[in-house]
């Protein structure tokens, strides 16, 4: 059922035009951010080699692009999430999966894995991009793939909180604001936080990610993004429980 | 033999901002039975529909459907349940045969099954010439279609209708009409509406609702016995509003 839910999910994702408009729009951003990052690179680069720990190719340009990247996926997400519930309510769509014997744990967990699998194509898409450095240079393996590891768990995260405030409004644009707002809070208490050990940055998913953008696979990091992800979906499940089995 | 119950609803009451919507409702259904259920603009028909099919909670009040109560055993009892809400509940970017088939696989037919289903649902909503078609392509009276196919394909128990006539031509009615009685022979269907001839020519009980109250119930013979089923309605709801 999970995946029935999945499979149609991701078809109807891929079906509307404004998935491919943004996927392309993001690309053609990313590919000129990646020219950027490059282009600066080269240009120092003569001055980096006469250093004794130069920096790679794959610290200059991939990790920086990767930052971009996550902030993309932080303003976008809001827009797929939006689609997810609260949608469904406003185009009356819904009352089909309310009456249909299916759980609210099937219906959260289909919808989710149904984004998430967009996610990945986008993540892949970045990602493939970024492989064209292996071409030119010996880029760093390692360091690449935390990266790519941190931006699918981040871009998970941002699905799960986008996905609750699907749930908990009937209009499409104020799920996806509030989803944007409060990931664009937790990034400002990153940035702002004083010290790296502040509480604030601690609950804040892009501090994070900051750790696996520097290639550091910290088990305290996936810790934190695995209870992050399965306690938003754990709210989702709740709230569409008590809404089907109590009257308000 | 009476038949076996397929619903079952006892005092079922549903609070909207404190405003009683439908206030201790109560009824039955039988296998081979079509039930009709009648009343003016805002009398709570819709409301009643939503809660027998699990779309809308009650404030109180308990349903079974088919032995299975519904707040306590959903899955079971929504897998007898097919319903066509007001608004038909459509994916306005998919094309019919892939709705169709998400919707019966929801309602769990096995994926052996389902071709078989969608052809049977087509055939009998006369479909089969749109499969391949976007359902926002679809004109009104096909999107209701869609709307019938996809509360039927998985053969429920209990057909839920409400108001499935709205927007269609007459030929497509009297098809609609057709298809109605062809599955109160081997399910139960309850269908609200306004239009007191789809009662007369379908139902074979009637209920009627006002201000969210049950004001009649009787079969459509025994309202018919009056004259006709106009002045009979007109007559029970006056009746019951002048001794309010």
């Amino acid at each position: 059922m999970i995946r029935t839910i999945a499979k149609k999910e991701f078809r109807s994702l891929f079906a509307a035009p404004s998935t491919w408009w943004i996927l392309a729009v993001m690309q053609f951003l990313f590919a000129w951010f990646y020219f950027g990052r490059m282009d600066d690179y080269l240009q120092v680069q003569a001055q980096l080699a006469q250093l004794d720990t130069s920096p790679g190719a794959t610290i200059s340009i991939a990790a920086p692009l990767c930052s971009v990247l996550a902030l993309m996926l932080m303003i976008l997400i809001p827009l797929f999430t939006m689609r997810l519930i609260a949608e469904e309510r406003r185009n009356q769509t819904w009352v089909l999966l309310l009456t249909a014997p299916v759980s609210a744990t099937q219906i959260v967990l289909g919808k989710f894995l149904g984004l998430l699998l967009l996610l990945i194509f986008i993540v892949a898409g970045c990602a493939a991009m970024l492989a064209t450095l292996l071409l030119g240079t010996h880029a760093d393996i390692g360091l690449m793939s935390a990266n790519i590891l941190g931006l699918l768990l981040l871009a998970a995260s941002y699905a799960a909180l986008g996905l609750y405030f699907s749930a908990l409004n009937k209009q499409p644009i104020i799920a996806a604001i509030s989803a944007l707002g409060l990931s664009f809070g937790l990034w400002l208490l990153d940035l702002g936080a004083s010290d790296n050990r502040s509480f604030l940055r601690a609950i804040s998913p892009s501090a994070h990610f900051q750790n696996l953008n520097t290639g550091l696979v910290n088990s305290a990091d996936l810790i934190y993004f695995v209870l992050i992800i399965t306690t938003l979906l754990w709210l989702t499940i709740r709230h569409l429980n008590h809404e089907r089995r109590q009257a308000s | 033999m009476t038949a076996p119950l397929t619903l079952s609803a006892r005092n079922l009451t549903r609070r909207h901002d404190n405003r009683l919507v439908v206030d201790g409702i109560s009824l039955e259904l039988r296998r081979g039975e079509v039930l009709g259920l009648l009343g003016h603009n805002g009398a709570g028909k819709s409301t009643t529909l939503q809660m027998l099919t699990g779309a809308l909670p009650p404030n109180s009040g308990e349903i079974e459907i088919c032995d299975f109560d519904l707040m306590r055993e959903p899955q079971h009892a929504k897998a007898c349940i097919g319903f066509l809400p007001e608004h038909p509940p459509l994916y306005r970017d998919m094309r019919v045969d892939g709705f169709l088939r998400f919707a019966a696989r929801l309602h769990l037919i096995p994926s052996a099954k389902i071709d078989d289903a969608l052809a049977q649902a087509k055939q009998r909503c006369g479909l089969q010439d749109c499969g391949r078609k976007l359902i926002g392509s679809l004109s009104k009276g096909y999107q209701q279609r869609v709307g019938i196919a996809q509360a039927i394909i998985h053969n429920p128990a209990v057909v839920v209708l409400d108001e499935p006539t709205v927007g269609l031509d007459p030929a497509q009615i009297r098809d609609i009409r057709t298809l109605i009685r062809e599955l109160g022979d081997c399910c139960s269907v309850i269908l609200s509406t306004h239009l007191l001839n789809e009662v007369e020519s379908l139902c074979d009980r009637v209920i009627i609702l006002q201000k969210g109250r049950l004001i009649y119930s009787g079969s459509s013979a025994e309202m018919l016995a009056n004259g006709n089923m106009e002045e009979a309605f007109l007559l029970i709801t006056q009746n019951e509003a002048a001794s309010r």
